[in-house]
C-alpha cells in the first residue's frame, strides 16, 4: 500500500509567540511537527507494519523543514519529500499548499493520504480536504478510528464529541484527530537510520508550476495576538442583587446581550 | 570551531526532552516523596534505546556518541535527579568498562542487554573504608582453580537491587613492590553468598536505588575478570573519567531547572506593585545562574566531545563535575531564595533540586577529589 502524510511544520504554541510588523517572529521560535500532523504520521506506520507497502512523508516548506521529516523518518516513515517553496511563493495561503501537494501527488500512486485536521498555528482545516477535491477522491475530517479490508475503509469519525460510523473505500484522504492514536517517541536507533532514508527535495519548477499558479487567493491583512486576560470580578450581596448586575454588565461592558 | 550539534544530537535532545516532559516529570514529586525507584521509565527509556547510546549497534547499543549521551543525560536530569543517575551510572559506569575492557565474550553477555535496556548496570566501588581512597579496598577475590571466591562488603552503590550484575571491585593479588593488584569482577547478583540490602533513607535522588552489597565466598568464573589483570586500578579509573562526564551533564539538567523555575517565577510573582524580576537583586542572581548554566554546558560538552575524539579528556572530566555540580547546588539554592516560602515547599520542586544536586558534589568523586585530579594533570 502507498501511503502519502501530509506535513507541516509549525511554531511550538507552548513556547511564547511574539508578534511584531504583522507577523509572527520566526527568530528564537520552536519549530515543531504539527501535533495533529504526528497523528497522522503514526497511523500511517501502523497501517504499513499490518498491511506493508510504504509511508513516504510531504510538506511544503523551506529548508528547515528538513529536521521536522527527518524526526518523521526516525518515527519510522520510509521517504520524505520536501518541496521547497522558499524561493518561490512569498505569502502562501491554503490554496497554494493544496495546489502544490495536489500537483505533486497526481503523479504518484497514492492509496491512502493522512493529513492532520488541523495545523495548530492557522488552523484552517482545509489542505486537506481541497487536495482530494483536486485529486477527486473520497475524504473524511476528524477520524478517531480506522480499518482497512482490502479496498474497503471503516471509519470511525469525531462529530462533536459523538461517533460517527463511516465506510468509504480507497484512494481515500483523511485528516486525523486526537484520540486516533498514541504518536510514539522517535526512538535512537530510529534517529541514527533517518538519515539514510531517502528525502527528496522538489521546487516548483520541478513539478511544471509556475508561481502564478500557486498565488494566494487571499490577502492576510493583520496578525495579532488575542487581548491580555484581565482579572476577573466577583459580586457581592444578595442574590437578585448580582444578578441584576450581572445582567447589567453583560449588557453595557461585554456587549454580549 | 564550530558549537553546532549534528542533526542525530538535535533530535535526540528533543526527543528526550519530549519523553522526560511528558512521561517523568508528572511523576517526578512522587518518585522523591515515595523514594521508589521507577523501573517502568527505564523499561520505556531502554525500548528508546537510551540506555544504549554511546555503544555499537552490534553491542544493542543506538551507534550514537559521548556529546549525545550527555545531551540525553542532561534532558533527564532537567526532569528528575533520581531518574538520571541511575540512568547514568547504568550506562557510564555498569556498561563502559565492559565495552571498554571486556572481552568479547563479556560484551555477548553482559554488554548487549545492558544496552538493549533489558537489564540494569551498577558499579561497586566505594567500600565501608575505601571511599574517596579507592586504593584502600579490603574486599579480596582468591583463585580457586577457574573460580574466584570474592569476600568484602561494599556501601552506598546505586541501582545494585535493579541490577542483573555488578561489576565488583576485589583485591587480586600483589605487584611486584608488594602493592594490592586491584581488578573489576562482574558478579551475577543472584550468585550465591551476594546480599543486596537497600535500607539508606537518603537526602536526595531518593527514587534512585542505592544499596549495601555483602559478598561471602562468592564464586565467579575467572572469565568475568575485566580487562587487564594487572591493570584493573588504571582501567576503572578510566571508567571513572567518563562517569564524571555525565554526572556534569546531570548537574546541567539540575542547574537548568532551576534557572527555569525561577526564571517563570520572577516574571509572574509581584511584589512592590510589580513583578520581581524587574529588580536588580533577583536580575542579577538570574544573570548569574544563565552564565554559570551555559559556562558548566561548554564544559560538559567539550569534555565529551575530547572523548568522542579520542583524545585525553581527564582534566576537562573533572572540571566539567567540578564545575556542574557546584553549579547545580548553587543554583537550586538561588531558586529556592527566589521563590521564597514557596521554595522551600516540596511541590515547587527547587527544594527537591537542592537535595539532589548535593549528591553530585559527593558521588562518583567528591568535588575535593576533582580538585586533586585537576591539580595532578597540571603537574602538582
Amino acid at each position: 500500500m502507498n501511503i502519502y502524510v501530509l506535513m507541516k511544520k509549525t511554531f511550538d504554541t507552548e513556547e511564547k509567540i511574539q508578534v511584531s510588523g504583522g507577523a509572527i517572529e520566526q527568530d528564537g521560535a520552536e519549530f515543531i511537527i504539527n501535533p495533529y500532523d504526528e497523528y497522522a504520521i503514526e497511523e500511517a506506520i501502523n497501517i504499513r507494519d499490518e498491511h506493508g507497502g510504504e509511508v513516504t512523508v510531504v510538506t511544503v516548506g523551506d529548508e528547515d523543514s528538513e529536521q521536522q521529516l527527518r524526526t518523521a523518518l526516525a518515527m519510522g516513515a520510509d521517504k520524505a519529500t520536501l518541496i521547497n517553496i522558499e524561493d518561490d511563493v512569498e505569502d502562501g495561503d491554503q490554496y497554494t499548499t493544496s495546489t502544490i501537494l495536489a500537483t505533486y501527488l497526481k503523479d504518484q500512486e497514492v492509496d491512502l493520504i493522512l493529513a492532520g485536521n488541523v495545523a495548530i498555528d492557522q488552523a484552517s482545516g482545509q489542505v486537506g480536504p481541497r487536495v482530494a477535491d483536486q485529486l477527486d477522491i473520497p475524504y473524511v475530517t476528524t477520524i478517531t478510528g480506522i480499518t482497512i479490508d482490502g479496498e474497503q475503509v471503516n471509519i470511525e469519525k469525531d462529530v462533536e464529541g459523538d461517533v460517527e460510523k463511516v465506510q468509504t473505500s480507497l484512494p481515500l484522504l483523511v485528516t486525523c484527530q486526537q484520540g486516533l492514536n498514541e504518536p510514539r517517541y522517535p526512538s535512537l536507533p530510529g534517529i541514527m537510520k533517518a538519515k539514510k532514508k531517502p528525502l527528496e527535495e522538489l521546487e516548483l519548477d520541478d513539478l511544471d508550476l509556475d508561481e502564478d499558479d500557486v498565488e494566494a487567493k487571499t490577502e492576510t491583512t493583520d496578525v495579532f495576538l488575542p487581548p491580555e486576560k484581565e482579572a476577573g470580578k466577583v459580586l457581592e450581596g444578595e442574590i437578585d442583587d448580582q444578578v441584576k448586575e450581572l445582567v447589567s454588565l453583560l449588557r453595557t461592558e461585554a456587549k454580549v446581550l | 570551531m564550530n558549537f553546532t550539534l549534528s542533526e542525530e544530537q538535535e533530535m535526540t535532545r528533543k526527543m528526550v526532552r519530549d519523553f522526560a516532559e511528558g512521561k517523568i516529570q508528572p511523576r517526578a514529586v512522587d518518585i522523591d516523596v515515595k523514594a521508589e525507584f521507577p523501573e517502568d521509565i527505564f523499561k520505556e527509556m531502554g525500548e528508546l534505546g537510551l540506555l544504549g547510546i554511546p555503544y555499537p549497534e552490534e553491542y544493542g547499543g543506538s551507534g550514537g556518541d559521548t556529546v549525545t549521551y550527555a545531551l540525553a543525560v542532561e534532558e533527564i536530569g532537567r526532569v528528575c535527579g533520581s531518574t538520571g543517575l541511575s540512568y547514568a551510572a547504568s550506562v557510564s559506569l555498569g556498561s563502559s568498562p565492559i565495552y571498554q575492557f571486556g572481552t568479547e565474550e563479556q560484551k555477548q553477555e553482559f554488554l548487549i542487554p545492558l544496552a538493549q535496556g533489558k537489564a540494569l548496570g551498577s558499579f561497586g566501588l566505594t567500600e565501608p573504608n575505601a571511599g574517596s581512597d579507592a586504593g584502600g579496598t579490603k574486599t579480596t577475590a582468591k583463585t580457586d582453580g577457574d573460580d574466584f571466591i570474592i569476600n568484602g562488603e561494599k556501601c552506598f552503590i546505586t541501582n545494585a537491587s535493579y541490577a542483573k550484575q555488578i561489576i565488583v571491585t576485589a583485591i587480586t593479588g600483589k605487584d611486584d613492590r608488594g602493592k594490592n593488584i586491584i581488578s573489576a569482577i562482574v558478579v551475577p547478583t543472584d550468585t550465591k553468598g551476594v546480599t543486596i540490602t537497600d535500607n539508606y533513607d537518603k537526602m536526595g535522588v531518593r527514587g534512585s536505588n542505592t544499596a549495601e552489597i555483602v559478598l561471602e565466598d562468592v564464586r565467579v568464573p575467572k572469565a568475568n575478570l575485566i580487562g587487564d589483570p594487572d591493570a584493573g586500578f588504571k582501567q576503572f579509573l578510566q571508567t571513572l573519567d567518563g562517569g564524571r562526564i555525565s554526572i556534569g551533564a546531570l548537574g546541567v539538567g539540575i542547574a537548568q531547572a532551576s534557572l527555569d523555575r525561577a526564571l517563570a517565577y520572577a516574571k509572574e510573582r509581584k511584589q512592590f506593585g510589580q513583578s520581581i524580576s524587574n529588580f536588580q537583586a533577583i536580575q542579577f542572581k538570574l544573570a548569574d545562574m544563565a552564565m554559570e548554566v551555559e559556562m558548566s554546558r561548554n564544559i560538559v560538552l567539550k569534555a565529551a566531545w575530547l572523548k568522542d575524539q579520542g583524545k585525553v579528556f581527564t582534566k576537562e572530566a573533572a572540571m566539567a563535575k567540578l564545575y556542574a555540580t557546584e553549579t547545580a547546588f548553587r543554583s537550586a539554592n538561588q531558586a529556592i531564595q527566589i521563590l521564597g516560602g514557596y521554595g522551600y515547599m516540596r511541590e515547587y520542586e527547587v527544594e527537591r533540586y537542592l537535595r539532589d544536586a548535593k549528591l553530585l558534589e559527593i558521588g562518583e568523586g567528591t568535588s575535593e577529589i576533582q580538585r586533586l585530579v585537576i591539580a595532578r594533570q597540571l603537574g602538582c
